[in-house]
């Protein structure tokens, strides 16, 4: 019935099947909204939030998929500045999930902060010392990006291309695409640094504070690389699990290789540097607090089993692993690493989130545990049903793959 | 260890706090709940939100001033108590002001308080993650007082909405007034005496432990207690700068203040 709208020579789904599918997305969405009504009403103390946890699931969600969402931007700087011409055939779908991940992030902030209506505050009496006050600009300023970065795919979309403007428009900004490219490049890697920095400067927080390089801690360029070092791999995920819930081929594997390959040669140089980090952290920053490296775990949820799982099985393994090309050019295997990569970011984001509050830091206080309620859990999975609701209507109305059709030629 | 600049103040207002004298008995934190209208925690169902308003959750309530109690960690009969009460410690160096995205904290006024302006928070609580003291409190809920209680707040000190952090302030509200009297008077409201500005929580301890005034003027009883050498501060390493001291003549009271290992030689 709308295959009118879809794009040149590829085939989908029936509507009922896609309705079908909306409507299962629509679960997600209604959970999620109904939950965002109710702290919007009622204000955050419906979360499972407190005194001692002010930052807990939404904002762990946050570090992991803007962290995951790099792709978007460190493939664009590939693609447009660096001249990977090979890149073309996935940067669309990058650009979608850069786009999901950071608009999806701003959606759960305005919930996080108790106070929306002022959000804008941050603007408006910025706090030019504050690494928080760096991340709201340039996060906001990249999302217009990535704004800027999908426009040109919608107005591709078939019917729309027919009227003319819209397809010259289109033309022009892919013209001018590598600027906005270099812009977002610019953008992204300050506010992905700022997130690190932003608990870097914790100075009363001994888990998270880290001598610094000029003005920015440690903790600002491995965020950057973590990212880097992990976002192009996400994408090629998301690719794969696209194809395995379609059936149809989408972007050559060789493709998908070299994101690997870009990956794990990134997640390679952010573990050096991490693996340095933490010893310098637990033999010089910490006896000078009075600490010792026991002091900072606790327990089950606070253990050093996660350290180690951060650190080696989903660090130095899946950074081995993507840089070998015998293991990187068997999919299997390149998911598997990607898969590992990705969650030891996601580890990383979490420890530096809740550990780093939860330490009792005054030696007669003592560890708490965090455990998120239905009202955290709900928005974040609406702001992943509204992912998946994004991706799907890109996919099925939008020329997102230029493979596709020759990939899946009968 | 601290990340940023050390603002200096002609007056410093601190606190000297003899936990050797505290008996724990928790007036300090009545006081302060009264004299700075804070809302106490109301139970409340929502059930069709799913969630209760427990008022027996301690890391709901807003408790700007909170009284720990610490032990030497031995069997009796060496065993020991005492009692740290906790105001916000007004960092020389505070954490929590560079953090602050909207300026929503500073330490600029003369005093050298660390203020809070309530209706330019945004309620993103970082502060509150950047002190290692949990000094800082969010307003989970709308503040609500038991009917006829919202009768006795004070007039001076504004009610907090939902969604800002607070924390003390070293009864500010008194010292606007004690600044007002000594012009009033003819004084100098740059140089109040001994005693003309006290917090609340000062002027109620019953045994005398929390004693407030100028750190830097030696005619103030702080500045000799600060300069005890039984006087220590909490998190020393950490380089933050309270300008609230400790005093106690235990040995192992001061090295649970700073998180001196078991075996390490004391500074």
């Amino acid at each position: 019935m709308d295959s009118k709208l879809f794009p040149e020579g590829i085939e989908r789904c029936s509507l009922g099947k896609f309705l079908a599918w909306l409507a299962f997305i629509s679960l997600g969405l209604a959970w999620g909204a109904y939950a965002a009504g109710i702290i919007f009403w009622k204000g955050i103390g419906v979360t499972g939030l407190d005194n001692y946890f002010g930052f807990g699931l939404w904002i762990t969600f946050d570090l992991a998929v803007i962290a995951l969402g790099a792709g978007a931007f460190f493939t664009g700087f590939l693609k447009y500045i660096l001249k990977i011409d090979q890149l073309k055939n996935i940067i669309n779908l990058t650009v979608i999930v850069g786009f999901i991940c950071y608009s999806g992030a701003m959606l759960v902030l305005t919930l996080d902060i108790g106070q929306p209506i002022r959000a804008w505050f941050g603007y408006w009496h910025p706090n030019v010392h504050s690494m928080l006050t760096e991340v709201i600009f340039c996060i906001t300023c990249y999302c217009l990006v990535l704004v800027i970065e999908y426009l040109p795919l919608i107005l591709e979309q078939k019917q729309l291309n027919k009227i003319p403007f819209l397809h010259h428009l289109a033309h022009q900004m892919h013209v001018h695409m590598a600027l906005f490219a270099g812009i977002g490049t610019f953008l992204s890697t300050f506010h992905q640094g700022s997130l690190g920095g932003m608990y870097g400067v914790l100075f009363g927080r001994p888990y998270a504070f880290r001598e610094g390089f000029f003005i920015w801690p440690w903790t600002f360029f491995l965020f950057v690389l973590s990212a880097v070092g992990s976002g192009p791999v996400f994408t090629v995920l998301v690719c794969t699990f696209m194809e395995k819930l379609t059936g149809r081929k989408l972007v050559d594997f060789k493709v998908k290789a070299l994101m690997g390959k870009i990956a794990g040669t990134m997640l390679t140089v952010y573990m050096f540097f991490k693996l340095l980090d933490t010893w310098a952290w637990a033999v010089d920053v910490l006896p000078r607090m009075g600490l010792t490296f026991d002091q900072m775990f606790w327990g089950t949820v606070y253990g050093k089993w996660m350290l180690w799982t951060e650190l080696f099985i989903c660090g130095v393994i899946p950074a081995i692993m993507l840089i070998t090309p015998a293991i990187r050019n068997r999919p299997a295997l390149l998911y598997l690493a990607g898969i590992l990569d990705c969650l030891g970011i996601v580890i990383n984001r979490y420890v530096f989130t809740v550990q780093t509050i939860a330490l009792p830091v005054m030696p007669f206080d003592k560890w708490y545990v965090y455990v998120p309620n239905w009202a955290e859990w709900a928005p974040s999975v609406m702001i992943i049903a509204y992912g998946f609701l994004v991706m799907s209507l890109s996919y099925r109305y939008l020329p997102v793959f230029p493979q596709e059709k020759a990939l899946n030629a009968k | 260890m601290s990340g940023h600049a050390t603002k200096e103040f002609k007056v410093r207002w601190g606190m000297v706090i003899d936990v050797d004298k505290c008996t724990g008995c928790g007036a300090c934190m009545v006081a302060c709940q009264v004299e700075n209208n804070i809302a106490p925690a109301t139970p409340e169902m929502d059930a069709w939100a799913g969630v209760t308003h427990d008022a027996s959750n301690k890391l709901r309530t807003l408790t700007w001033m909170l009284v720990y109690e610490i032990n030497n960690k031995k069997a009796f009969p060496e065993y020991e108590a005492a009692y740290m009460p906790r105001p916000c410690m007004q960092c020389a160096s505070p954490a929590c002001v560079p953090v602050c995205p909207v300026v929503a904290t500073d330490k600029n006024e003369e005093g050298g308080i660390v203020s809070q302006v309530y209706p330019r928070c945004i309620g993103c609580r970082y502060c509150m993650a950047a002190c290692p003291y949990h000094a800082r409190y969010f307003n989970w809920f709308d503040p609500t007082w038991p009917t006829g209680m919202d009768k006795g707040l004070s007039p001076s000190t504004s009610v907090r909405p939902r969604g800002v952090v607070e924390k003390c302030n070293f009864c500010h509200t008194r010292f606007q007034q004690a600044k007002d009297k000594a012009r009033q008077d003819g004084g100098d409201p740059n140089n109040l005496p001994d005693g003309a500005y006290v917090t609340a929580c000062a002027e109620v301890c019953p045994t005398g432990a929390i004693v407030f005034g100028d750190l830097n003027n030696p005619e103030h009883k702080v500045h000799a207690l600060a300069h005890s050498k039984y006087a220590f501060r909490l998190l020393e390493k950490l380089g933050l700068g309270p300008q609230v001291y400790y005093y106690s003549k235990r040995e192992w009271v001061h090295r649970l203040g700073d998180n001196y290992l078991p075996n390490e030689k004391k500074a």
